[in-house]
């Protein structure tokens, strides 16, 4: 099984030099550059490829690109941005690269930058990852002492330049226009779209924000083709996929795996199961803004286009285990207060709704729900729905909560019914008031 | 135009605008409240959902925010449909889970958008039964009221106050549901134009603090339409009054005006009508004409013994007034015959206005309206600064420099009502704006470029302009290289502009500035440009004087020096901020008889023989004419007690006594209501021939009645005086105007200049004005914006002003001293308020650190400076921004008698120099 992203990362948690990377073939994609890969075909080979975005949404990355006015009338300068905000609870798959292999985010950086004809590119950086901080920091610097940055790429007249910029820190950056507000040194307030940023975005002017894993994949497309590409998957959508697992597991961690891998492969083949004495009830397939997937869906392939909407989405498909052990109103309670707490207060239905359903589920949790609560907590999770709320933050908020309604509502009777939580003895869910 | 469908209805509207605003335009109720009609939609509260269809099959729709989303052709929404209802009354249930239930002691009740909308919606029952959130309020100065805890974070407030006024001192702090919109910390909020977040704010976070010092409920207010007196910009005002106190100031719509704002010396200087030094009884100064006259005899009627005088007269000399109502000038010049009337002003700006007059009249170029400035897509400033003398001009000029960036975000498809996206594609793109003066102030941060030099030199640089763009006006040929630079800068621009303004004015005292700018605007004209100008004059009607004429102040004391009078009248005028104290004196010294008609205590009223009490404009009918030559009139809003009367009224009485033994009534004693002030003033002058076009006159009724100026829910008027009687007194006849003293009377559409408050139903706050609007933010329906007096002669080819001043030299001993206005500070009445006293500085003298190393002066340190014969006590300001050679004096009041520019030997002028620091 070939994991093109991950084979070279050392496995003592040690970072790559340039010369290692150079030595493995990095930086070779872009003396493809020099001869006669024009931007356009780089642009129809990585939609050829079927590479679509691993931040969670699985946009095809191609496609994206293609929105971005090129040519001499294009506004200057354009702008690609690596989305490394990676601020989605469970999910740890970005720094895993960024730590272990940084050279390959400047080199997918400079790839895209070229497809774009953009010359200046931005890594946004999850202000805590300090020692992805650091490594970029070094590969960046190695990058421009060696050429790759800064100088007119051999052959090409193609100059790019990068810079790293550390987030101060809210989940909402994750947000791809919040992040360019937020890189503009203004609130992280997400914008309206239309216009997209391809055509106004970062300081006005045509950007691209793309997930970090998925920046990684370009130079191997480039190098190896998009027939290899698509072999790597299972499914029609190309290549691997940096599958991780937390939870009660006996083995929770990280894989790259075929893209189209399923959830029970990744949790009893390479999670090794659940850990002893606790039963599977649940999981949120990537992030905590993904809907819970139950026994039924384990054999779904996980990728963008296996799973039915009426089920949800794959998001970062790094998943969280939910057993029987822990009481699921008190987990969804912990995840809605993450959400209330990260609201960026720009719309109503986010801002109001969020604190109020967090309470709500306190309130389960304290003994003091009724009926009525039920229909509140349905009553957001039918509002506060895509076009509803301003960004994605508030529907991506509901989606666990919808979901453990319908699955797990007789748990949330019994709350009422005995007036508490049925898990509070035994459950080592931490209880944090709202 | 576009054809929509609201809820199965054909409606025709400007597909150039959103759905929020289409149906709003047509009447239909959709709630709203981050999007405002001047600043766009941004789509943070989402209270504006509608349910869109795809087309005439699809039946489920989806909910969409009505301000996001274009009226394109065909688009097809229902405002009714259950699911968009229940979403917006979520919406309010959401906004109110904080919001206090201290309705009936909020200063917004009555008035208040989020009650409104609440009531919309329908939203009743409260579901939330957890804690509120609570915040601490701030001390925002003597403007604004702060109750944080009221807050639905529509974020109207900050982009009002930062994006649209230029503000950097109000924010938004925190996130989710612990926004904080203040700030930094306590502290007055700079921006001059903060008092419009009272309206902007769509509930009681900000409320006028002026008001709350005198609170009434709002429905309780008797209201009639005012004109801001306080500069020469014309701002159409409400004023509202009970039981004798006028209460508030609040914008009143005028498209081609001010729009939906005013400026903080508009809004809250009202209080000089409520001063504790107005003028309430009609009096003879005793003392003084028995020292004159030799008798001691009492007099109990001031008007006939003011007839008495000047029937006895050997001649009169009759001063009017640059704020006083046309009207008035008018009486008084009637009384006096033409020739005895003087403008009450000084030789050199009577000069000056004559010179704007004849630029406008006789020029090709029109005059703006600050509607036209507001849409210029290049300023060039000389001279003026408008910050502090035209506030409202400066905000207009705030918006014109979006105007050319806004066309390269037109060619991104981007709608310009789409406020968030238009300024992400614009970023800090700004057009033209080129600001010359002799002082700095934050409005120069949005200028392309600034020029700080002495009014030649401006007037040089003007010139320079001109005669680089247009063929055969006169240029300038000795220019240093930077001005000769920064001259071609200037010229590209305004060429590449097509709709260019130029504005001058008359503080800076220089008659070359105003030639100069006259010469920019014609010789941008001759290339094919829409050019207009815009002059900035010193008062609310000293435009209508000068169409009306006269002498000067100087030739007055002329008159009564060589004995050709020896009674003077003089209206609403304090001479002693005209000249200096010694002419002053001297011409009532020599005066027999000084008649002053005035509304509150000045140096000049303490001269009077006879002092007779003036209505101020809230309690008087009126005409201005503002800089752009726009008459437009103001009503009366209540009677004042004492013997508080309109000047033109006073005037009319007088000279009904004065000819009372003749038998003859002609004249302005042949007056016997407004409407014959109004008819004389049309046949005064021929320039104002149409002012009886401005509203509509007293017999003007709808369906047989008059329009009431009380408010259709006041309250308690019939138990007002029942411990008395319970007989309801009648009330007072109003014989001036269309309007009554009553809430009874016509409510319905009416001629703009007659609307006094926007109400309508279900819309109490002054967002009402939506309802008087065919398109939201355009004209008001049939709306009679003033009548422009003044229109250029269209035909005509620029006759050049040839008279290019020297450049201007420093010398050794002699500084320039030259007029800093101020916003608070430099304008006579709204000094006398108590909220505006409190932000008027120190007084203070600006220098160039140069000419403070020279005159070994610290910054901020203290002098004592004699200036005309009087010691003033000064701050001293070392700023770049001052020219060399010249200091800058603030015009507030410690200062108000200084003439001003002249030239001083500070070496010698500066007695003392404390050298104290300021703290």
């Amino acid at each position: 099984m070939e994991r093109p992203l991950t084979q070279h990362i050392h496995p003592d948690g040690t970072t790559r030099t340039l010369r290692e990377y150079v030595k493995t073939g990095g930086y070779s994609s872009l003396q493809r550059l020099s001869s006669g890969l024009a931007p356009k075909d780089l642009q129809r080979l990585v939609t050829d490829a079927g590479l679509r975005g691993r931040g969670g949404g699985g946009f095809l990355t191609g496609t994206k690109w293609s929105f971005v006015p090129m040519g001499p009338d294009a506004h200057k300068p354009k702008y690609i941005v690596a989305n490394g905000d990676e601020m989605e609870p469970g999910t740890f798959k970005d720094r895993v690269l960024m730590e272990g292999d940084p050279h390959g985010l400047v080199e997918g950086m400079i790839l895209a930058g070229y497809a774009i004809d953009a010359e200046v590119g931005y890594i946004f950086l999850r202000g805590e990852y300090h020692l992805s901080a650091q490594r970029l920091t070094e590969a960046i610097a190695e990058a421009y002492a060696a050429g790759y940055l800064g100088k007119p790429l051999p052959g090409t007249g193609f100059r790019f330049d990068l810079h790293l910029h550390a987030s101060a820190g809210r989940y909402i950056c994750g947000e791809e226009t919040a992040l360019i507000n937020a890189l503009e040194g203004k609130r992280a307030v997400p914008r309206a779209k239309p216009p997209f940023p391809q055509t106004v975005g970062l300081w006005g002017k045509p950007t691209v924000v793309q997930n970090v894993e998925t920046l990684y994949n370009v130079p191997h497309i480039v190098n190896q083709g998009s027939d290899w590409y698509h072999r790597l998957s299972r499914t029609q959508d190309g290549g691997t996929k940096i599958y991780g697992i937390s939870g009660r597991v006996v083995n929770p961690g990280w894989w790259e795996l075929p893209l189209g891998t399923t959830a029970r492969e990744v949790l009893e083949r390479y999670a090794g199961g659940m850990a002893d004495g606790v039963r599977f009830r649940g999981l949120l397939p990537g992030g905590i803004s993904t809907a819970f997937m139950t026994e039924e869906h384990l054999d779904l392939p996980l990728d963008f286009s296996s799973i039915p909407p009426e089920v949800g989405r794959l998001g970062t498909a790094t998943m969280i285990v939910l057993d029987d052990h822990t009481c699921p109103v008190g987990f969804v309670l912990n995840l809605e207060k993450f959400f209330a707490r990260e609201s960026c207060g720009w719309c109503t239905p986010c801002r109001e709704g969020l604190p109020w359903v967090a309470r709500i589920l306190m309130s389960f949790e304290e003994g003091r729900a009724t009926s009525e609560d039920l229909s509140l907590l349905k009553m957001h999770a039918k509002w506060l729905a895509p076009g509803h709320t301003f960004c994605g933050l508030a529907p991506g908020a509901m989606a666990p909560l919808q979901s453990a309604l319908k699955y797990f509502h007789d748990d949330f009777e019994r709350h009422i019914s005995t007036g508490g939580c049925p898990w509070s003895k035994k459950s080592s869910q931490q209880r944090v008031l709202v | 135009m576009a054809t929509i469908i609201v809820d199965n209805k054909s409606y025709t509207v400007d597909e150039q605008q959103n759905l929020l605003a289409a149906c709003l335009g047509h009447g239909l109720n959709v709630p709203y409240f981050c999007w405002h009609p001047a600043m766009g939609s941004v789509g943070a509260c989402r209270q504006c959902a509608v349910k869109q269809f795809k087309d005439d099959r699809d039946q489920s729709g989806r909910l969409v925010m009505s301000c996001m989303t274009p009226a394109t052709n065909g688009t097809r929404i229902s405002i009714d449909d259950p699911e968009a209802k229940a979403f917006r009354a979520s919406v309010i249930e959401w906004l109110m889970v904080n919001h206090p239930h201290d309705c009936p002691v909020c200063d917004e009740g009555g008035e208040c958008h989020l009650q409104d909308m609440t009531v919309m919606t329908g939203h009743v029952y409260r579901r939330y039964r957890y804690q509120k959130r609570t915040h601490r309020n701030q001390s925002l100065g003597p403007f604004i009221r702060h109750e944080m805890n009221r807050c639905i974070q529509c974020y109207r407030c900050v982009r009002y106050y930062r994006d649209y006024a230029g503000g950097r001192d109000l924010n938004v702090f925190g996130s989710h549901d612990a926004l904080y919109f203040g700030r930094e910390q306590d502290g007055t909020l700079e921006n001059e134009f903060s008092g419009n977040l009272v309206e902007v704010c769509p509930t009681g976070v900000f409320t006028d603090k002026t008001f709350f010092h005198h609170y009434t409920r709002k429905w309780d207010l008797q209201a009639a339409q005012s004109i801001c007196p306080h500069c020469s910009l014309g701002c159409n005002t409400t004023a509202g009054e009970r039981s004798g106190t006028l209460r508030r100031i609040t914008n009143r719509f005028n498209s081609q005006v001010n729009g939906y704002f005013l400026c903080d010396r508009g809004r809250f200087g009202y209080e000089y009508v409520n001063s504790p030094h107005r003028i309430k009884r009609a009096v003879v100064r005793q003392e003084r004409h028995a020292s004159k006259l030799g008798t001691t005899e009492e007099v109990s009627q001031p008007l006939e013994f003011a007839a008495d005088c000047v029937r006895k007269a050997r001649g009169i000399v009759g001063i009017g007034s640059p704020r006083a109502s046309l009207e008035a000038n008018v009486a008084l010049r009637s009384l006096v015959g033409p020739q005895h009337f003087y403008q009450g002003i000084d030789e050199q700006e009577r000069q000056l206005l004559s010179t704007i007059l004849k630029v406008l009249q006789t020029g090709p170029v029109p005059s703006a309206s600050i509607h036209d400035a507001e849409q210029s897509d290049a300023v060039f400033v000389l001279g003026s600064d408008l910050l502090n003398e035209a506030p409202r001009l400066a905000l207009a000029l705030l918006q014109s420099i979006r105007q050319q960036p806004m066309e390269q975000v037109d060619e991104l498809k981007i709608p310009r009502w789409d406020e968030a996206a238009v300024r992400n594609a614009m970023q800090n793109r700004r057009g033209p704006l080129f600001l010359a003066g002799f002082q700095r102030t934050w409005f120069h941060e949005y200028a392309t470029d600034t020029y700080f030099a002495a009014p030649d030199d401006i007037a040089r640089l003007g010139f320079a302009v001109a005669g680089s763009i247009g063929e055969g006006a006169p240029s300038v040929p000795d220019l240093s290289p930077e001005v000769r630079d920064l001259t071609q800068r200037i010229a590209e621009a305004l060429t590449h502009a097509q709709r260019p303004l130029i504005i001058a004015g008359t503080a800076s005292g220089s008659q070359a500035t105003i030639e100069a700018a006259a010469n920019v605007a014609w010789a941008l004209q001759q290339q094919g440009k829409q050019p207009r100008l815009s002059f900035v004059l010193p008062e609310c009607n000293s435009a209508g004087l000068a169409l009306l004429g006269g002498g000067s102040l100087n030739d007055a004391f002329d008159a009564i020096r060589q004995g050709k009078a020896d009674t003077v009248i003089v209206l609403e005028n304090d001479l002693y901020r005209r000249a200096d104290q010694a002419n002053v004196d001297a011409f009532f010294e020599t005066a027999q008889t000084v008649v002053v008609i005035d509304s509150i205590e000045h140096r000049t009223t303490a001269h009077a023989d006879v002092l007779l009490p003036a209505a101020t404009g809230p309690e008087s009918d009126g005409t201005f004419v503002n800089q752009e030559g726009r008459a437009q009139r103001f009503y009366q809003v209540f009677i004042q007690d004492g013997d508080i009367k309109e000047s033109w009224r006073w005037l009319s009485d007088l000279g009904r006594a004065t000819s009372q033994e003749s038998g003859s009534e002609s004249g302005v004693a042949a007056w016997r209501n407004f409407d014959d002030a109004v008819s004389a003033t049309a046949i005064a002058v021929p320039e104002l021939a149409r002012i009886g076009e401005v509203a509509p006159s007293a017999s003007f009724r709808m369906v047989g009645q008059k329009f009431p100026r009380q408010s259709e829910r006041c309250s308690g008027r019939t138990s007002l005086t029942s411990h008395l009687t319970m007989h309801e007194p009648p009330p007072p006849v109003d014989h001036d105007s269309p309007l009554g003293f009553t809430m009874e009377g016509y409510r319905g559409p009416l001629p703009s200049p007659l609307i006094s408050q926007f109400w309508a139903p279900g819309w109490n706050s002054i967002q009402a004005v939506n309802t008087y609007q065919d398109e939201v933010g355009g004209p008001l329906r049939d709306e009679m914006p003033g009548v422009r007096l003044i229109e250029p002669v269209a035909t005509k080819a620029a006759d050049w002003f040839t008279t290019i001043p020297r450049a201007f030299q420093p010398t050794a001993h002699q500084w320039l001293l030259l007029p800093l206005s101020a916003v608070f500070g430099s304008d006579e009445l709204s000094n006398r308020s108590p909220a505006i006293a409190e932000r008027i500085g120190k007084p203070f003298l600006s220098l160039h650190p140069s000419d403070g190393a020279q005159l070994t002066l610290e910054d901020h340190s203290t002098i004592d400076l004699v200036l005309q014969g009087t010691t003033y006590c000064l701050v001293v300001h070392l700023d770049p921004s001052t020219p060399v050679g010249t200091a800058g004096l603030s015009l507030v009041p410690e200062v108000s008698g200084v003439r001003v520019p002249a030239w001083v030997d500070l070496l010698k002028a500066i007695q003392t120099e404390h050298k104290r620091r300021a703290a």
